[in-house]
């Protein structure tokens, strides 16, 4: 028997109940757009997300330090992680229970008219802090080294904390009191990018930090070059704490792929089974009317049994018969699909992306799907006996 | 001398009832090329089941069946079948022809199986309409045509691939009188031309026709 043949019976036998035919396809259709919209939309909105993270979130490393009975971070150990090839900047950070509510004041005047105490949050960090949350300096400086070394009692206020209290110059040198301590305002850190709690809180030199319980440092933030936030992540713990690196918490980006999957993993599982179970409903709907097409035809099928086809070639025709359904429902489908998650990406301005394989794929999972619910059906035909066929 | 087309030798068919229920019990038969034999009997003596046997539709249960020379008994199923659809043209009563395709469709669907090429298939189904003198209904749908015009189809079909032999099973249990005489007309010209046919009726018109008799009774087979 010729291909063309059996492609021309096969349609014909289609064509010849062509309502029927499309209704068969429709479970196909389903089917297929489902799992064609659920992997492009899955995708696109994966793609949406990974253009979220931005250079900020993709090279900021913090590492948290934990109470431990001596100190894991050295103040001075900061220097060595800056050493680190890929990092920018780093700074130490000392935050406590003790000093996270305490009452700050600008100046020692009982003034009833205004609130001057201020409840605020005492922080000690080494000098590189500006830098490391991508800070400037509003109004004056950051304590230095020599600060901290003759243990000079100066305070840098965050933008807010300073308007809080009122101190908006720093001419003359303004002091604000914790608890009943002077300190020396030299400096107001503003337009921070990361650890934005900061713009509300009081930094204090690591040297008279000891006095609010921040002598030892409980966070270092890093910064590091685009790309480099991954290996910076393995290697600053060893470089802060050598011997101790498995103490240290490291809280680094999700790499961007992974992020993107994560997204598609969660949306795909449930939609996935979605489609895959209007897939088999669909399978199952080719192959119940295939079946009750055999039995109508069986007039048909001893007819050519007579003219002398073989069994193969009459199952042949029912599995391409069937085969076709299923290819017609995947191209409809994938069609549809496509068109939906361009449609879906249009209305929410996004930038659809789809995979060509998934385009190309989906109509061959319909024919195979057609042709796996025509092989019961394409079977019985097969089997039947032209005696009994003609009869 | 040639081979006979058909050559039955002590051909029996038992169904495997309980009590087995003999159809066919040791038939001889010959039939030589372009013979017209009629094969008639009541219902329930063996007719169709001797159809089923001569048309390759069924096997026997012991004897011999030579067709056009071809011992088929020993056949396999695929072997009978390209026996069957190169050697044997069948008509049957309710014409069996596909409601949805053309006329031409209809007859091409002769060749569809078998192993010759597709070239000149329309040529050769069109000379086939033509010796039915159906020319006039090429692009018809069956469904548009009378019954007599559906047989005569049915017949051009069958007579596609030169079969040895052509096989009725009550051509015209469907027709009336008109168009049974124009059938059984066609039948006459088609030996004339040489065919060999072996009509199996239970009408005397059809059968009178015929220029030989055979009569079966309780699956026994008897000249008349």
């Amino acid at each position: 028997m010729h291909p063309r043949d059996l492609l021309n019976e096969a349609m014909a036998g289609l064509l010849a109940r062509p309502v029927r035919s499309v209704l068969t396809t429709l479970g196909t259709v389903l089917g297929i757009t489902t799992l064609v919209v659920t992997l492009g939309v899955a995708a696109t909105a994966g793609n949406q997300i990974v253009g979220r993270f931005d250079e900020l979130t993709a090279t900021s490393v913090t590492v948290e330090v934990p109470e431990n009975p001596f100190p894991l971070v050295d103040w001075a150990d900061v220097g060595r992680v800056t050493r680190l090839r890929g990092v920018v900047s780093a700074a130490a950070l000392a935050e406590s229970n003790q000093s996270a509510n305490l009452s700050v004041r600008s100046n020692d005047m009982v003034d009833p008219t205004r609130v001057t105490d201020q409840t605020l949050t005492v922080v000690a960090s080494s000098p590189g802090l500006p830098a490391a949350v991508k800070g400037r300096m509003v109004e004056g400086r950051y304590f230095d080294a020599g600060h901290i070394a003759r243990g000079d009692k100066v305070v840098v206020l965050g933008q807010h904390a300073a308007k809080m209290l009122g101190i908006t110059r720093l001419e003359r040198a303004p002091a604000v009191f914790i608890g009943t301590q002077a300190y020396t305002v030299i400096g107001v850190l503003g337009d921070l990018k990361r650890e934005k709690s900061l713009a509300s809180a009081v930094m204090l030199p690591p040297a008279v930090g000891g006095r609010y319980g921040l002598g030892t440092v409980t966070r270092v933030l890093v910064n590091t070059g685009l790309g480099a936030a991954e290996l910076i992540a393995k290697q600053a713990p060893a470089a802060l704490s050598p011997g101790n690196e498995a103490l240290l918490q490291v809280i680094s980006p999700s790499s961007p792929t992974r992020a993107r999957d994560a997204v598609e993993g969660d949306v795909n599982a449930l939609f996935l089974i979605l489609g895959l179970v209007s897939l088999v409903v669909g399978a199952v709907g080719i192959a119940n009317v295939t079946l009750v097409t055999v039995m109508e035809r069986i007039a048909e099928i001893g007819l050519r049994r007579a003219l002398g086809a073989a069994r193969r070639h009459v199952a042949a025709q029912f599995l391409l018969e069937s085969t076709l359904t299923g290819l017609t429902g995947g191209i409809v489908g994938a069609s549809v699909g496509i068109v939906v998650v361009v449609a879906v990406c249009a209305a929410k301005q996004w930038t659809p992306v789809l995979d060509v394989r998934l385009a190309v794929m989906a109509p061959a999972a319909g024919a195979v799907v057609g042709l796996l619910a025509g092989l019961y059906p394409a079977l019985r035909a097969a089997r039947m006996e032209p005696v009994n066929a003609l009869r | 001398m040639p081979e006979p087309v058909i050559l039955l030798d002590d051909l029996t068919k038992e169904f495997p009832t309980d009590p087995p229920v003999r159809a066919l019990s040791a038939i001889n038969l010959r039939v030589e090329r372009s013979d017209y034999v009629a094969v008639v009997g009541p219902s329930g003596s063996g007719k169709s089941t001797l159809l089923n046997m001569l048309g390759l539709l069924d096997r026997p249960t012991s004897g011999s069946y030579r067709l056009d020379g071809i011992e088929t008994t020993m056949l396999k199923d695929s072997a009978r079948t390209t026996v069957r659809g190169s050697r044997i043209g069948f008509v049957f009563q309710s014409f069996h022809l596909l409601p949805h395709r053309s006329v031409l469709e209809n007859v091409m669907l002769a060749e569809v199986y078998g192993r010759g090429s597709r070239k000149g298939r329309r040529e050769r189904a069109l000379r086939a309409l033509e010796r039915v003198r159906l020319s006039h209904r090429v692009e018809f749908l069956p469904g548009r045509m009378s019954g007599g015009e559906r047989q005569r189809a049915a017949i051009a079909r069958a007579l596609m691939g030169e079969p040895a032999l052509l096989l009725c099973d009550e051509p015209t249990g469907n027709l009336d009188s008109k168009n049974t005489d124009a059938v059984l007309d066609l039948f006459d010209e088609l030996r004339a031309q040489g065919m060999t046919i072996v009509v199996i009726t239970h009408e005397n018109e059809v059968s009178e026709r015929a220029a030989r008799r055979v009569r079966i009774t309780d699956g026994t087979l008897a000249e008349e």
